[in-house]
């Protein structure tokens, strides 16, 4: 004990009188381990404590107040009470002691033992003898940290002390400059306005105190060490400022005050700090302000230049009417909202009926605005505005405005939208349902096409607002887009009449199933008249034409499981009438196309996994091998194109991997027996031969049917176990190793390592690839072999689809570990090849290169390089190009190796800027322009060269080589 | 820029950058020879202005219409409009544009440089100014100089 007491004094002595920093340290370890206690430091300290110098006082606080910093966990309630009278008392001490006591205060204020009632005597005295903006900067972030940590703890206690602890907030930070430090004031003001701590008289005050940072201006210095942002400091602060009602008479004209300032990031956070304040205000803390903010939002709104101040002002629009909308008014107060809009509509109503239709649009996003904040502001402002809206496009009768009038009205649709609370509520528009209706028609039917598409869009709003529509005006609506889809040549008219069907079909399928879909049909079956006149041949474009938008459209408004029992006969009524030649093979593929559409689309139901795998799918596969059985004698049905068929295996795939799992398990499992037994009970129009073997045909016309086949069983979930797949992958390996026709046997390699994928690990999935490469290899060694071709797609199907199994990372180091393989091979290849063979060693070897990551290409590179520079030199164009390119990414930041072949580098690549290729050229510039960017004492030698060369690229006879010579020679 | 010093025009009126030149299906082709034109030139010379983070074109210093270029007689003829009639760096932005373009045209150009006439004060002394090959060479040789017209002509993507 002795021993120790004595090491305890050596310590003091050291760090008082010896100044040493780090015995402090030393010390609080010492504590820690429990060597000594506290008491005893203060013992061992007593002298330095009781010294008559100030600054032997101070170093003597400053041990105790570092090693309680270390060690405030282990303290007694009784042991904190004393320090804590002792740092008070210090506090009245000598001004060089405060900043130590202030550094033991709080880390005493960080104890969870803190004695009761000793806040508010800390904080009393605190607030009483130090005057904290004469402290430096740390101390004064001790007291703010000491704020933080008490407010945390003991939060009754602050509360308890009134509005005392209020003033003494405002007067310590009052006149803080330090960013870091403000945003440690801005937490505890935070903290004081949204706790519910009693602001009392001081509410101007901390007001005042806070406030006078707005709007921030802080850029952080570059490089800033602190971290400190701008952003950070606005948030917070206007956290401080909209946190309470009671700031709200003296924020307010703060607001229009700043909003009159010419620095726009202030107008914006003013704009955002109204926005968030006012939701918490209520419309009496707003109403004297009303007229004063509505000026300033009217003058940013109509004359801002930015689109951020804009829509932040048209945001504080919205949010100051909600909060109008929202409050309850006593019976003698006047309805705030009323007045409100009252002064909007009075200055934005008039600008809608001006002639010229300027300032149309602010003064409508203003309304709009407004009408978006609440249903009771929709309803005063549409029926304010509609009316002289509707007016006005009765009596204009240029286009232009006319559409301008639309598109005000549908903003004023969609704004409306949002707010509609209940579906009960009838839409705010039912009163002008009969004009809008007409106004929309009357537009659908003129000849102007961007009037007829904001026609339509104006129409999808209408029919989005629950209950306008009378069902009378669906189907008006439908005949006139019926009329459009069928006459109008215009592709935006039609793509935005296909738009519109689509919006209204989910909304209001009847009117589609009993009209719009049997005149399409009709329509498209219709043969085009006049066949034998001059004029047949633009007939049949335009009817080919309507076709084709009868088939999107019919894409388009199957959502509805009850539309798409209707639309899709049609469709496969198309694919039936190719047979005998009414439709092109372009139609036929189209109508494929809706079909994958739908089934990408419709919801994932019972009625429509029927209708897909019941009804559909066997339509398809009975289609097309009624197709193939046909064969390709007489006329050729389009059934037979590569492309209807590979537009076929989306539709079945998408529908096997979206629609009712198990009943895509069934298609699989027909298709199955279809294809290995010739099973043909499932298809429709059973009229089929019994000797059907699809898998070992040798007829293209039934072989390529096998790219079916990969639709149906590639595509299952992974959990739905494709049923007999090894006598199936059996069947396929044979017909990928036999056939001659291509879509055959690369369906069929596909269909191979698509089941192969996803076949589970074990010994059948091993012994499998074994037995697959085997036989792929005899057909590759076997010189006679007819097969090579086949024998290799199928390699690289199977070797791809293995590839896939693996986790996509893996195919990173696959890159690598292929390049680490082959590289060394090729460089010896290439040393030992006779000349004119090392152009093919030099082009793998740049392909490969080209294709592995960055990452690898640095570490790989110094090796290579000698043979890259060698690549360069090569005649061959291809060659240089892929060299070239997988250059440039390693010059912008270049590994020493290459820096050291400098002269070789430049000198080869000026050789290239004169190729006859134009891409050589360029690509050899942009890697000069690279160079430019080395280190600037490695290239000053070669400068003056490089300039004089790159003086004739600059006369080049192509734009686009002059432009990267004048980028490289300007940099250089 | 804003190191102390205030802007002689701080809040000038900004004009909108005319697009990326579309490419033309000529321009892919190797056998067609295209011929210099005034939008290369133009496009050459998207300088900063010394004073303003914006380049030329935006503060209208630069437009397309007074750049004329003829490649069959080897000349070229830029006329720039200062933002202000007494704006002190027109012979610096000159300086600058006689600087770029020396250094992206081939050696057969004749370059003639000057002032939009009837828009600068002191218009007379600073085209004689830049006429001169003479003073342009030995302005070059001040290392000052050149830095701050080297600082000009870097573009801002780099």
């Amino acid at each position: 004990m002795a021993a120790d007491s004595a090491l305890l004094l050596s310590l003091v002595e050291e760090y008082v009188s010896g100044l040493q920093d780090s015995k402090a340290k030393d010390t609080a370890t010492a504590v820690k381990n429990g060597e000594f206690t506290v008491l005893q430091l203060v013992e061992a300290l007593g002298l330095s404590l009781t010294s008559s110098q100030p600054h032997t006082r101070a170093r003597g606080v400053q041990l105790l107040s570092e090693v309680l910093h270390e060690c405030y966990g282990g303290l007694t309630e009784k042991e904190v009470e004393v320090l804590l009278v002792f740092y008070e008392n210090r506090l009245k001490d000598h001004h060089v002691i405060t900043p130590p006591v202030l550094q033991g205060l709080r880390a005493l204020t960080k104890c969870t033992v803190l004695p009761p009632g000793s806040a508010v005597s800390m904080l009393r005295s605190l607030f009483q003898d130090v005057h904290v903006q004469s402290l430096m900067l740390t101390e004064r972030a001790y007291v703010y940290n000491m704020l933080i940590n008490l407010m945390a703890i003991r939060e009754a206690e602050l509360k308890g002390l009134g509005a005392d602890f209020v003033f003494g907030f405002v007067q310590s930070m009052d006149g803080e400059r330090d960013p870091r430090n403000l945003l440690l004031a801005f937490q505890i003001a935070k903290g004081i306005v949204l706790r519910g701590y009693d602001l009392g008289k001081f509410t101007e005050e901390l007001f005042e105190v806070t406030s006078c940072y707005f709007p921030i201006d802080f850029s952080p210095p570059p490089n800033d060490p602190h971290g400190i942002t701008r952003e950070e400091l606005i948030l917070t602060l206007r956290d401080v400022l909209t946190g309470t009602p009671g700031f709200a008479e003296f924020l307010l004209p703060l607001i229009v005050e700043k909003l009159d300032s010419d620095v726009q990031s202030a107008k914006l956070d003013s704009l955002q700090t109204l926005t968030a304040c006012v939701s918490q205000y209520e419309h009496k803390d707003l109403a004297e302000f009303l007229e004063g903010l509505w000026a300033s939002l009217r003058r940013e709104v109509f004359q801002t230049s930015s689109e951020k101040i804009e829509s932040a002002g048209l945001a504080a629009v919205t949010a100051i009417t909600s909060c109008l909308s929202r409050s309850v008014l006593n019976s003698d107060s006047e309805d705030s909202l009323n007045t409100f809009l009252e002064l909007v509509l009075k200055d934005c109503k008039h600008h809608l009926c001006e002639p010229d239709l300027k300032l149309v649009w602010p003064s409508a996003k203003l309304l709009q605005a407004a009408c978006s904040a609440s249903f009771r502001a929709s309803c005063v402002i549409t029926a304010a505005i509609m009316p002289s809206l509707i007016e006005q496009y009765t009596n204009r009768a240029q286009c232009s405005q006319r559409r301008t009038l639309l598109e005000v009205v549908q903003k004023f649709l969609q704004s409306v939208k949002t707010c509609q609370t209940s579906e009960s509520e009838d839409s705010v528009f039912v009163a002008f349902r009969p004009s809008l209706c007409s106004m929309v028609f009357s537009a659908l039917t003129e000849t102007n096409s961007s009037l007829q598409v904001t026609a339509c869009s104006v129409l999808t709003s209408l029919a989005q607002q629950p209950g306008l529509l009378l069902d009378s005006d669906i189907e008006l609506a439908v005949d006139h887009l019926t009329r459009l889809l069928l006459t109008e040549q215009d592709h935006t008219v039609s793509v935005a009449v296909v738009e519109c069907a689509g919006a209204l079909a989910e909304l209001h399928p009847a009117a589609f199933i009993s009209n719009f879909i049997p005149r399409l049909k009709t329509e498209m079956f219709s043969e085009p008249i006049d066949q034998d006149n001059n004029r047949a041949e633009s007939e049949q474009l335009s009817h080919h034409a309507v076709r084709q938008r009868c088939l999107s459209a019919l894409a388009a408004v199957s959502i509805k499981p009850s539309v798409v029992q209707e639309s899709t006969p049609v469709l496969l009524q198309v694919l039936s009438a190719a047979h005998t030649g009414g439709f092109s093979v372009e139609e036929v593929v189209l109508a494929c196309r809706s079909l994958q559409r739908i089934a990408e689309q419709v919801p994932d139901s019972e009625e429509t996994g029927r209708c897909f795998h019941d009804v559909i799918i066997p339509r398809l596969l009975s289609l097309a091998l009624q197709a193939a059985l046909q064969g390709e004698d007489g006329n050729r049905s389009p059934l037979l194109e590569e492309a209807v068929l590979s537009s076929m295996v989306p539709i079945i795939s998408t529908s096997c991997s979206r629609l009712q799992p198990t009943l895509a398990l069934q298609t699989a499992s027909r298709a199955v027996s279809l294809f290995l037994d010739g099973d043909v009970s499932f298809l429709p129009d059973n009229s089929f031969p019994s000797n059907i073997q699809l898998l070992k045909q040798h007829s293209w016309t039934q072989s390529q049917m096998v790219c079916l086949l990969v639709g149906c069983v590639c595509s299952l979930p992974r959990s739905m176990e494709v049923p007999r797949v090894d006598e199936l992958l059996s069947a396929l390996e044979e017909m990928s190793c036999s056939v001659l026709h291509p879509l055959s046997y690369t369906s069929a390699a596909k269909c191979l390592s698509g089941l192969l994928n996803k076949k589970p690990h074990g010994d059948s999935l091993d012994s499998r690839i074994h037995s697959t490469m085997k036989r792929v290899c005899s057909e590759l060694d076997s010189s006679s072999s007819s097969v090579h071709t086949q024998a290799f797609t199928l390699m690289i199907w199977v070797a791809k689809a293995l590839l896939l199994r693996y986790h996509p990372l893996f195919t990173t180091l696959t890159d690598k570990r292929f390049f680490s393989e082959n590289s060394a091979k090729l460089v010896q290849g290439f040393n030992a090849a006779p000349q004119e063979k090392k152009p093919n060693f030099l082009k793998a070897l740049s392909n490969i290169v080209n294709k592995l990551p960055k990452q690898v290409q640095l570490t790989e590179l110094p090796a290579l390089l000698s043979l890259l520079l060698e690549a360069l030199s090569c005649p061959d164009l291809g060659v240089q190009l892929s060299t070239l390119s997988c250059l440039q990414p390693v010059l912008v930041d270049p590994p020493p190796s290459l820096i050291q072949q400098l002269e070789a580098l430049i000198g080869r690549l000026l050789a290239l800027t004169g190729s006859p290729d134009m891409e050589v050229r360029i690509s050899s510039l942009r890697c000069i322009h690279a160079v430019s960017q080395f280190p600037e004492h490695e290239i000053l030698p070669v400068r003056a060269r490089v300039l004089r060369a790159l003086a004739r690229p600059l006369d080049d006879r192509k734009r686009l080589v002059r432009r990267e010579a004048v980028h490289a020679r300007n940099d250089w | 820029m804003s190191g102390g010093t205030t802007l002689e025009n701080a809040n000038p009126v900004i004009f909108q950058r005319s697009g990326e030149r579309l490419l033309a299906d000529t321009d892919a082709d190797e056998d067609v020879h295209d011929p210099i034109d005034d939008r290369e030139i133009f496009d050459i010379l998207s300088i900063n202005d010394p004073e303003h983070p914006l380049s030329l074109e935006e503060l209208n210093v630069l437009e397309q219409v007074r750049v004329k270029v003829n490649d069959a007689e080897s000349s070229v003829d830029v006329q720039f409009t200062p933002t202000i009639p007494h704006c002190s760096m027109a012979t610096l932005i000159g300086l600058s544009i006689k600087v770029k373009l020396l250094r992206s045209l081939p050696e057969r150009f004749k370059i003639d440089v000057s002032i939009t006439p009837g828009t600068h004060a002191s218009e007379e002394a600073v085209n004689k100014q830049l006429a001169d090959k003479e003073r342009v060479a030995a302005a070059l040789e001040n290392s000052s100089l050149l830095e701050v017209v080297n600082q000009c002509l870097t573009n801002k993507s780099t």
